[in-house]
Protein backbone atom coordinates (compact mmCIF):
# COMPACT_ATOMS: atom_id res chain seq x y z
CA UNK A 1 0.00 0.00 0.00
CA UNK A 2 3.11 2.03 0.09
CA UNK A 3 2.96 4.97 -2.46
CA UNK A 4 6.92 5.16 -2.25
CA UNK A 5 8.78 5.89 -5.27
CA UNK A 6 6.93 9.17 -6.73
CA UNK A 7 7.94 11.61 -4.41
CA UNK A 8 4.76 11.40 -1.89
CA UNK A 9 5.96 11.06 1.12
CA UNK A 10 4.43 8.09 2.95
CA UNK A 11 1.09 8.27 4.69
CA UNK A 12 1.57 8.66 8.37
CA UNK A 13 -0.86 4.93 8.40
CA UNK A 14 1.86 3.29 6.36
CA UNK A 15 4.73 3.88 9.00
CA UNK A 16 5.67 0.95 11.28
CA UNK A 17 3.79 0.96 14.50
CA UNK A 18 6.67 0.40 16.61
CA UNK A 19 9.14 3.14 15.54
CA UNK A 20 8.11 5.66 17.91
CA UNK A 21 9.96 8.41 19.34
CA UNK A 22 9.25 11.20 16.70
CA UNK A 23 9.32 15.27 18.17
CA UNK A 24 6.58 17.58 16.64
CA UNK A 25 6.94 21.36 16.92
CA UNK A 26 5.77 22.92 20.07
CA UNK A 27 4.77 26.27 17.54
CA UNK A 28 3.07 23.70 15.58
CA UNK A 29 0.82 21.92 18.41
CA UNK A 30 0.21 25.23 19.99
CA UNK A 31 -1.30 27.05 16.97
CA UNK A 32 -3.37 23.05 16.77
CA UNK A 33 -4.03 23.74 20.26
CA UNK A 34 -5.51 27.49 19.54
CA UNK A 35 -7.52 26.09 16.16
CA UNK A 36 -9.01 22.98 18.40
CA UNK A 37 -10.56 25.38 21.03
CA UNK A 38 -11.45 28.15 18.61
CA UNK A 39 -13.32 24.95 16.40
CA UNK A 40 -15.20 24.25 19.83
CA UNK A 41 -15.65 27.86 20.99
CA UNK A 42 -17.93 28.06 18.14
CA UNK A 43 -19.92 25.32 18.89
CA UNK A 44 -20.82 25.97 22.91
CA UNK A 45 -22.47 28.31 24.54
CA UNK A 46 -20.35 28.07 27.62
CA UNK A 47 -16.88 27.92 29.09
CA UNK A 48 -18.07 24.51 30.99
CA UNK A 49 -18.98 22.74 27.82
CA UNK A 50 -15.55 23.81 26.16
CA UNK A 51 -13.50 22.67 28.81
CA UNK A 52 -15.78 19.07 28.67
CA UNK A 53 -15.38 19.51 24.72
CA UNK A 54 -11.87 19.61 25.47
CA UNK A 55 -11.85 16.45 27.81
CA UNK A 56 -13.86 14.41 25.51
CA UNK A 57 -11.04 15.17 22.50
CA UNK A 58 -8.55 14.13 25.10
CA UNK A 59 -10.49 10.93 26.33
CA UNK A 60 -10.15 9.37 22.54
CA UNK A 61 -6.46 10.27 22.69
CA UNK A 62 -5.66 8.74 26.16
CA UNK A 63 -7.46 5.31 24.91
CA UNK A 64 -5.33 5.14 22.13
CA UNK A 65 -2.43 5.95 23.76
CA UNK A 66 -2.67 3.21 26.03
CA UNK A 67 -3.07 0.86 23.14
CA UNK A 68 -0.32 2.02 21.20
CA UNK A 69 1.89 2.42 24.40
CA UNK A 70 1.32 -1.95 25.97
CA UNK A 71 1.47 -2.77 21.43
CA UNK A 72 4.99 -0.83 21.61
CA UNK A 73 6.39 -2.39 24.64
CA UNK A 74 6.10 -6.08 23.78
CA UNK A 75 7.45 -7.07 27.04
CA UNK A 76 4.89 -5.13 29.44
CA UNK A 77 1.94 -6.77 30.58
CA UNK A 78 -1.75 -4.93 31.70
CA UNK A 79 -1.24 -3.41 35.09
CA UNK A 80 -3.21 -4.66 37.47
CA UNK A 81 -1.66 -2.66 40.64
CA UNK A 82 -3.00 0.95 40.85
CA UNK A 83 0.27 1.99 42.19
CA UNK A 84 2.17 0.65 38.73
CA UNK A 85 -0.70 2.40 36.55
CA UNK A 86 -0.28 6.13 38.71
CA UNK A 87 3.94 5.70 37.72
CA UNK A 88 2.93 4.16 34.26
CA UNK A 89 1.00 8.27 33.91
CA UNK A 90 3.29 10.14 35.74
CA UNK A 91 6.45 8.66 33.87
CA UNK A 92 5.48 7.08 30.74
CA UNK A 93 3.12 8.81 29.21
CA UNK A 94 4.42 12.48 30.97
CA UNK A 95 7.98 11.44 28.89
CA UNK A 96 6.09 10.45 25.40
CA UNK A 97 3.93 13.24 25.20
CA UNK A 98 6.34 15.91 26.44
CA UNK A 99 10.05 14.76 26.40
CA UNK A 100 10.35 14.66 30.47
CA UNK A 101 8.13 12.99 33.34
CA UNK A 102 5.33 14.46 35.73
CA UNK A 103 6.98 16.36 38.83
CA UNK A 104 5.92 15.16 41.51
CA UNK A 105 3.01 12.03 42.07
CA UNK A 106 1.11 12.35 45.71
CA UNK A 107 -0.96 10.19 47.17
CA UNK A 108 -3.84 12.78 49.30
CA UNK A 109 -3.55 12.78 52.74
CA UNK A 110 -7.24 13.37 53.25
CA UNK A 111 -8.67 10.57 50.90
CA UNK A 112 -7.57 7.51 50.60
CA UNK A 113 -9.35 7.58 46.87
CA UNK A 114 -7.45 11.11 45.32
CA UNK A 115 -4.54 10.86 43.90
CA UNK A 116 -2.67 14.13 42.15
CA UNK A 117 -0.06 14.23 39.44
CA UNK A 118 1.86 18.07 39.27
CA UNK A 119 3.66 19.74 36.63
CA UNK A 120 5.57 23.15 37.13
CA UNK A 121 4.77 24.46 32.84
CA UNK A 122 1.88 22.37 31.51
CA UNK A 123 2.88 22.56 27.54
CA UNK A 124 -0.68 22.68 26.73
CA UNK A 125 -0.76 26.29 28.85
CA UNK A 126 2.15 27.31 28.41
CA UNK A 127 1.46 30.29 25.33
CA UNK A 128 -2.16 30.64 26.75
CA UNK A 129 -3.60 33.40 28.74
CA UNK A 130 -6.93 33.51 29.94
CA UNK A 131 -8.90 36.79 29.97
CA UNK A 132 -10.77 37.79 32.66
CA UNK A 133 -14.24 37.43 31.43
CA UNK A 134 -13.83 32.93 30.31
CA UNK A 135 -13.68 32.94 34.17
CA UNK A 136 -12.10 29.93 35.51
CA UNK A 137 -11.72 27.83 32.40
CA UNK A 138 -8.02 25.86 32.36
CA UNK A 139 -7.33 24.48 28.64
CA UNK A 140 -5.14 21.19 30.51
CA UNK A 141 -9.16 20.18 30.31
CA UNK A 142 -7.29 18.48 27.46
CA UNK A 143 -4.68 16.96 29.33
CA UNK A 144 -7.70 15.95 32.39
CA UNK A 145 -9.32 13.82 29.05
CA UNK A 146 -6.27 12.25 28.63
CA UNK A 147 -5.34 10.80 31.51
CA UNK A 148 -9.31 9.84 32.43
CA UNK A 149 -8.76 7.91 28.81
CA UNK A 150 -5.93 5.95 29.76
CA UNK A 151 -7.19 4.98 33.46
CA UNK A 152 -10.77 4.17 32.25
CA UNK A 153 -9.54 1.85 29.30
CA UNK A 154 -7.32 0.01 31.49
CA UNK A 155 -9.95 -0.52 34.15
CA UNK A 156 -9.16 1.49 36.75
CA UNK A 157 -12.26 4.00 36.64
CA UNK A 158 -11.92 7.82 38.13
CA UNK A 159 -13.16 11.68 37.74
CA UNK A 160 -9.67 13.92 37.10
CA UNK A 161 -9.85 17.26 37.08
CA UNK A 162 -7.37 20.06 36.69
CA UNK A 163 -6.03 22.93 39.16
CA UNK A 164 -3.81 25.93 39.45
CA UNK A 165 -2.31 25.62 42.63
CA UNK A 166 0.14 28.63 43.68
CA UNK A 167 3.16 27.47 44.82
CA UNK A 168 6.01 29.27 47.31
CA UNK A 169 8.77 30.44 45.22
CA UNK A 170 7.29 29.80 41.70
CA UNK A 171 6.33 32.50 39.64
CA UNK A 172 3.53 31.25 38.03
CA UNK A 173 0.76 28.77 40.18
CA UNK A 174 1.50 24.58 39.29
CA UNK A 175 -1.23 22.52 37.13
CA UNK A 176 -2.09 19.74 39.06
CA UNK A 177 -3.90 16.98 38.05
CA UNK A 178 -6.31 15.44 40.43
CA UNK A 179 -7.54 11.85 39.95
CA UNK A 180 -10.52 10.17 42.44
CA UNK A 181 -10.86 6.49 41.63
CA UNK A 182 -14.11 4.72 42.09
CA UNK A 183 -14.16 2.61 45.70
CA UNK A 184 -14.37 -0.67 43.64
CA UNK A 185 -10.70 0.48 42.56
CA UNK A 186 -9.32 1.29 45.88
CA UNK A 187 -10.91 -1.91 47.80
CA UNK A 188 -9.39 -4.42 44.94
CA UNK A 189 -5.76 -2.77 44.83
CA UNK A 190 -5.89 -3.34 48.99
CA UNK A 191 -6.64 -7.11 48.67
CA UNK B 1 1.51 68.07 19.87
CA UNK B 2 5.06 67.49 20.24
CA UNK B 3 5.73 64.54 21.71
CA UNK B 4 8.91 64.20 21.25
CA UNK B 5 10.99 67.01 22.67
CA UNK B 6 11.49 67.68 25.99
CA UNK B 7 10.25 64.47 27.34
CA UNK B 8 13.07 63.72 29.13
CA UNK B 9 14.44 66.14 30.82
CA UNK B 10 18.13 66.15 30.13
CA UNK B 11 19.06 67.38 33.60
CA UNK B 12 17.30 64.61 35.46
CA UNK B 13 17.79 61.96 32.94
CA UNK B 14 18.76 58.73 35.13
CA UNK B 15 18.49 56.31 32.01
CA UNK B 16 21.45 55.99 29.72
CA UNK B 17 20.43 53.70 27.00
CA UNK B 18 17.59 52.16 28.16
CA UNK B 19 14.32 51.67 26.29
CA UNK B 20 11.56 53.87 27.50
CA UNK B 21 8.19 52.64 26.08
CA UNK B 22 7.10 49.97 23.50
CA UNK B 23 4.25 50.31 20.74
CA UNK B 24 2.66 47.50 18.92
CA UNK B 25 0.46 48.94 15.96
CA UNK B 26 -1.57 46.49 13.48
CA UNK B 27 -1.73 46.81 10.06
CA UNK B 28 -4.74 48.98 9.89
CA UNK B 29 -2.79 51.69 12.13
CA UNK B 30 -4.42 51.28 15.43
CA UNK B 31 -2.33 51.16 18.48
CA UNK B 32 -2.91 47.58 19.60
CA UNK B 33 -0.20 47.90 23.10
CA UNK B 34 1.71 50.24 25.02
CA UNK B 35 3.68 49.98 27.53
CA UNK B 36 6.23 52.39 29.71
CA UNK B 37 9.24 50.41 31.25
CA UNK B 38 10.73 53.36 32.87
CA UNK B 39 9.48 55.64 35.97
CA UNK B 40 10.20 59.25 35.83
CA UNK B 41 8.76 59.99 31.64
CA UNK B 42 6.01 62.11 31.45
CA UNK B 43 3.01 59.99 30.66
CA UNK B 44 -0.25 61.10 28.30
CA UNK B 45 -3.90 60.35 28.27
CA UNK B 46 -5.14 57.45 26.05
CA UNK B 47 -6.21 59.21 23.11
CA UNK B 48 -2.75 60.64 22.69
CA UNK B 49 -0.92 57.64 22.68
CA UNK B 50 -3.59 56.32 20.11
CA UNK B 51 -2.75 59.51 17.97
CA UNK B 52 1.05 59.00 18.23
CA UNK B 53 0.65 55.30 16.87
CA UNK B 54 -1.48 56.23 14.00
CA UNK B 55 0.47 59.28 12.82
CA UNK B 56 4.17 57.12 13.17
CA UNK B 57 1.49 54.72 11.08
CA UNK B 58 1.35 56.99 8.19
CA UNK B 59 4.93 58.91 8.19
CA UNK B 60 6.24 55.63 8.00
CA UNK B 61 4.04 54.46 4.77
CA UNK B 62 5.05 57.86 3.63
CA UNK B 63 8.65 56.80 4.17
CA UNK B 64 8.51 54.15 2.14
CA UNK B 65 6.78 55.94 -0.92
CA UNK B 66 9.95 58.53 -0.67
CA UNK B 67 12.45 56.40 -0.35
CA UNK B 68 14.76 56.75 -3.12
CA UNK B 69 15.77 53.17 -3.02
CA UNK B 70 13.56 50.62 -4.58
CA UNK B 71 11.87 48.05 -2.14
CA UNK B 72 12.91 49.93 1.01
CA UNK B 73 10.55 49.27 3.91
CA UNK B 74 9.93 52.25 5.42
CA UNK B 75 11.30 54.17 8.84
CA UNK B 76 13.42 51.82 10.66
CA UNK B 77 14.52 54.53 13.09
CA UNK B 78 14.48 58.24 14.14
CA UNK B 79 17.26 60.34 15.79
CA UNK B 80 16.25 63.13 17.41
CA UNK B 81 17.89 65.45 20.07
CA UNK B 82 16.89 63.41 22.99
CA UNK B 83 15.68 60.37 22.28
CA UNK B 84 15.54 57.71 19.58
CA UNK B 85 12.69 55.80 17.88
CA UNK B 86 13.19 52.51 16.51
CA UNK B 87 10.85 50.28 14.50
CA UNK B 88 10.06 46.90 13.20
CA UNK B 89 7.41 45.98 10.91
CA UNK B 90 6.18 42.21 10.56
CA UNK B 91 5.66 40.42 7.16
CA UNK B 92 1.85 41.07 7.86
CA UNK B 93 2.10 44.54 8.54
CA UNK B 94 2.64 44.91 12.65
CA UNK B 95 4.57 47.28 13.70
CA UNK B 96 6.47 47.33 16.75
CA UNK B 97 8.12 50.41 17.65
CA UNK B 98 10.34 51.58 20.76
CA UNK B 99 11.01 55.05 22.50
CA UNK B 100 14.81 54.94 23.51
CA UNK B 101 17.35 57.15 24.54
CA UNK B 102 19.64 58.43 22.11
CA UNK B 103 22.65 56.10 22.89
CA UNK B 104 20.35 53.21 22.90
CA UNK B 105 22.76 50.06 20.97
CA UNK B 106 21.57 47.34 19.36
CA UNK B 107 17.82 48.15 19.32
CA UNK B 108 16.82 45.80 16.17
CA UNK B 109 17.72 42.52 18.30
CA UNK B 110 15.76 43.59 21.12
CA UNK B 111 12.88 44.42 18.84
CA UNK B 112 13.73 40.60 17.43
CA UNK B 113 13.12 39.29 21.05
CA UNK B 114 9.73 41.15 21.65
CA UNK B 115 8.32 39.78 18.03
CA UNK B 116 9.02 36.33 19.52
CA UNK B 117 7.38 37.12 22.98
CA UNK B 118 4.61 38.23 20.73
CA UNK B 119 4.69 35.59 18.67
CA UNK B 120 4.81 33.12 21.45
CA UNK B 121 2.17 34.77 24.11
CA UNK B 122 0.10 36.83 21.70
CA UNK B 123 -0.38 35.10 18.61
CA UNK B 124 -0.42 31.61 19.95
CA UNK B 125 -2.96 32.34 22.58
CA UNK B 126 -6.15 30.76 21.42
CA UNK B 127 -7.67 34.02 22.89
CA UNK B 128 -6.23 36.95 21.55
CA UNK B 129 -7.90 37.83 18.41
CA UNK B 130 -5.40 39.35 15.46
CA UNK B 131 -5.37 42.47 15.34
CA UNK B 132 -7.28 43.39 18.21
CA UNK B 133 -5.47 45.47 21.14
CA UNK B 134 -3.18 43.06 23.39
CA UNK B 135 -4.95 41.73 26.72
CA UNK B 136 -2.69 39.13 27.64
CA UNK B 137 -1.11 38.42 31.35
CA UNK B 138 2.00 36.36 29.68
CA UNK B 139 2.63 38.61 27.00
CA UNK B 140 3.10 41.44 29.99
CA UNK B 141 5.48 39.92 32.05
CA UNK B 142 7.32 38.39 29.13
CA UNK B 143 7.45 41.79 27.94
CA UNK B 144 8.87 43.12 31.14
CA UNK B 145 11.15 40.46 31.82
CA UNK B 146 12.70 41.01 28.03
CA UNK B 147 12.86 44.90 28.45
CA UNK B 148 14.24 44.72 32.17
CA UNK B 149 17.10 42.51 30.68
CA UNK B 150 17.69 44.95 27.90
CA UNK B 151 17.75 47.88 30.38
CA UNK B 152 19.98 46.35 33.33
CA UNK B 153 22.42 45.34 30.60
CA UNK B 154 23.24 48.85 29.46
CA UNK B 155 22.70 51.03 32.78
Amino acid sequence: MSAGGSGVPPSILDRPIPRGKSEVSLSAFSFLMSSVIHYFQERVDDVLELEKSLENLGFGIGVRFLELCSFRDRHSKRELKLLSMLQFVSSTLWRTLFGKAADSLEKSVDHDDEYMISEKDSLINRYISVPRDMGTINCAAFMVGIIRGVFVSASFPCEVSAHYVATEGEKLPRTVYLMKFSREVIECDSV
Amino acid sequence: GHYGRGSTNAHTHTHTMAVFSLYVVNKAGGLIYHRTFVKDVRLFDDNTYLRVASTFHGMHAIARQLSPTKGSSGLSSVQADTFSMHCFQTLTGTKFFVVADLHARDVESLLQNVYEVFVDYALKNPFYEAEMPIRCELFDINLDATIAGYNSKVL
